[in-house]
């Protein structure tokens, strides 16, 4: 798991003392029981009812039916190969250009303010402005589709590319990484400043090429920010809800505008259903997460 | 830098440029719609021009403006009980080491990475038991979610680089806690405080799903009515309203341009909302 330490050094931090210690349950009670409440007793709550179990309608004897019809369902491992090819594609697509995006950031030349102020501007946007202006840019009588008729390359928005509610959800990609190449950036960027030129200088005057110190020098001291900011994209765009039910296609549908689907069905039998797709957004998001930070780590070590 | 060739310079010039039209291109068809007046295919630009759209937007029946207080309060109670929690909190673990301390950074980031359908349909099913669908109470409190992590996170920021001997200096001097707080521990943390607090605003005000789970429909946020006018084809007045939406953020963004870069811990923790 990712800890505070990828975020922040804690420069003042002193070791607890008996007295400390419950000034530090003190502190941190309020936090906990509200987090403890909200966020774990939600989870709790959603993994009950996945299992059948809900006591106050009666049902007190727990099963994973729920789970065997999820896992027997074609469209559930259809959704879930979607959805991970939405959260995959978005994240590396992103990183990739954000990290060129940074090194191009941290040159001086003509631009380069306006482009750090949209950086940041960008980040202040909701996700769902970003979905409705790629909405209104790719959609087949959209801006792209116009431009295209104009030029005479197409005759009605049918000939234009299905790239809104499309299959391989190429509009939801696009929008993600609009919105996500800045955050990752900002953060490389950062990352980039700390560590300064120096490292790079070193490897030039030992007469490694441009790219041998990009790929040998700065690439791995950036590596763990960068990695940090790609784990938080990966697990927002494999359960983020707004985007695929805005711009995805009716079928198959991501994991979570399914499981919001199932939820609030006439049906209430298709519930438990609802729960265990929740769950297993969350498993799966939980397990991916450990894995890239054992990566990382291992990464750090070397 | 004069160093480095032509070739080399435009390329950068031509990608600085190629990212700068990107960023914004998404926004501009939005702006455009706002003013248009039937907009169809394939005119490249509207061949009417209106402020129809912004009228019906900004006149009391179309309901924004009721959205639009309703969204500044749903944040704004939300930010102000997250820094209420959050900055004890964060100040637990700016400070001290102890024992368990992973395991408490591993809670307090949790919601930030598990994405808010798993909770949200569990919390739901809680909130009908609690009477809380349905109304801007529970909306807030589920708001809490990703907004007390995040200022958490923020303040553990702050109070790492916050030396703690200034207050005991001051304790020793006579001060009592509430001066010691208000007269030093206060002025320290502010700004970061205000930029966190500003931040979290915005997380809470990106908000669609759990709004929309928990408000059941009722609780009608700028998200939710964008949405409900995106699809029932209202171009024009959603191209209005998305304008209204994303200004908070830059109005935040230009209070707090100086102070921000990616080393600020407010900016990281934006990326999920």
């Amino acid at each position: 798991m990712t800890s505070l330490r990828t975020f922040l050094t804690y420069e003042h931090e002193t070791t607890a003392t008996m007295s400390d210690r419950l000034k530090i349950f003190l502190l941190l009670c309020p936090a906990l029981i509200v987090i403890g409440v909200l966020f774990f007793g939600g989870l709790f709550v959603g993994l009950m009812r996945s299992f059948n179990y809900m006591p106050v309608i009666g049902l007190t004897k727990p099963n994973l039916d729920a789970y065997s019809a999820l896992f027997t369902s074609a469209d559930f491992y259809r959704s879930f190969l979607l959805t991970f090819h939405i959260a995959f594609t978005s994240t590396v697509i992103s990183t990739v250009i954000a990290i060129s995006a940074a090194l191009l950031l941290r040159q001086t030349f003509f631009g380069r303010t306006t482009l750090n102020f949209l950086f940041q501007l960008n980040l202040t946007v909701p996700h769902i402005i970003g979905a409705l202006g790629i909405l209104y840019l790719f959609s087949q009588s959209g801006s792209f589709a116009r431009l295209a008729y104009q030029t005479g390359l197409i005759e009605k928005p049918a000939d234009f590319l299905v790239l809104v509610f499309d299959p391989f959800a190429f509009g939801i990609i696009l929008q993600y990484v609009w919105k996500e190449v800045p955050f990752i950036g900002v953060i490389v960027l950062a990352n980039m400043q700390a560590i300064g030129q120096d490292y790079e200088s070193v490897a030039r005057s030992l007469g490694a090429s441009k790219w041998q110190s990009f790929r040998h020098v700065l690439l791995p001291l950036i590596f763990p920010g960068a990695l940090s900011a790609s784990i938080m994209v990966f697990a927002f765009t494999f359960g983020a809800y707004e985007i695929p039910a805005l711009l995805g296609a009716s079928h198959p549908q991501a994991l979570s505008v399914l499981a919001y689907k199932s939820y609030t069905d006439v049906d209430l039998g298709a519930r438990p259903q609802a729960m265990a797709m929740a769950m297993t957004i969350a498993a799966l998001s939980t397990l991916m997460i450990f894995f890239y930070a054992r990566a990382t780590r291992a990464r750090i070590r070397t | 830098m004069n160093r480095d060739p032509f070739a080399l310079r435009s390329f950068r010039v031509l990608t600085g440029i190629a990212l700068i039209v990107w960023l914004v291109l998404p926004l501009i068809p939005l702006a455009i719609w706002s003013f248009a007046k039937g907009w169809r295919f394939p005119s490249l630009l509207p061949q009417e021009w209106t402020l129809q759209a912004w009228h019906y937007a900004l006149s009391s029946t179309s309901g924004v403006l009721h959205s639009l207080l309703l969204t500044f309060w749903i944040a704004l109670c939300a930010t102000l009980l997250s820094i209420l929690i959050g900055v004890p909190a964060g100040r637990a673990l700016g400070l001290y080491r102890f024992r368990g301390k992973g395991l408490i950074e591993l809670l307090i980031i949790a919601p930030i990475i598990v994405p808010g359908i798993a909770v949200a349909l569990g919390i739901h099913g809680v909130f009908i038991a609690l009477g809380l669908t349905n109304t801007v109470s529970g909306v807030i409190l589920v708001h809490l979610i990703p907004t007390l992590p995040y200022m958490t996170l923020v303040m553990a920021g702050i109070f790492a680089n916050f030396d703690p001997a200034f207050e005991q200096q001051a304790r020793s001097l006579g001060a009592s806690p509430i001066k010691v707080f208000w007269h030093i521990t206060l002025p320290a943390i502010l700004p970061g405080l205000i930029i966190g607090g500003l931040f979290a605003f915005l997380v809470s005000w990106s908000q669609y799903l759990l709004t929309l789970l928990i408000g059941g429909g009722r609780v009608v946020t700028l998200p939710l009515l964008l949405f409900n006018f995106a699809s029932s084809g209202r171009n024009d007045i959603t191209g209005a309203i998305s304008m209204i939406y994303v200004l908070p953020g830059v109005i935040i963004l230009l209070i707090t341009a100086k102070h921000l870069s990616g080393r600020n811990v407010a900016v990281r923790g934006l990326g999920h909302p």
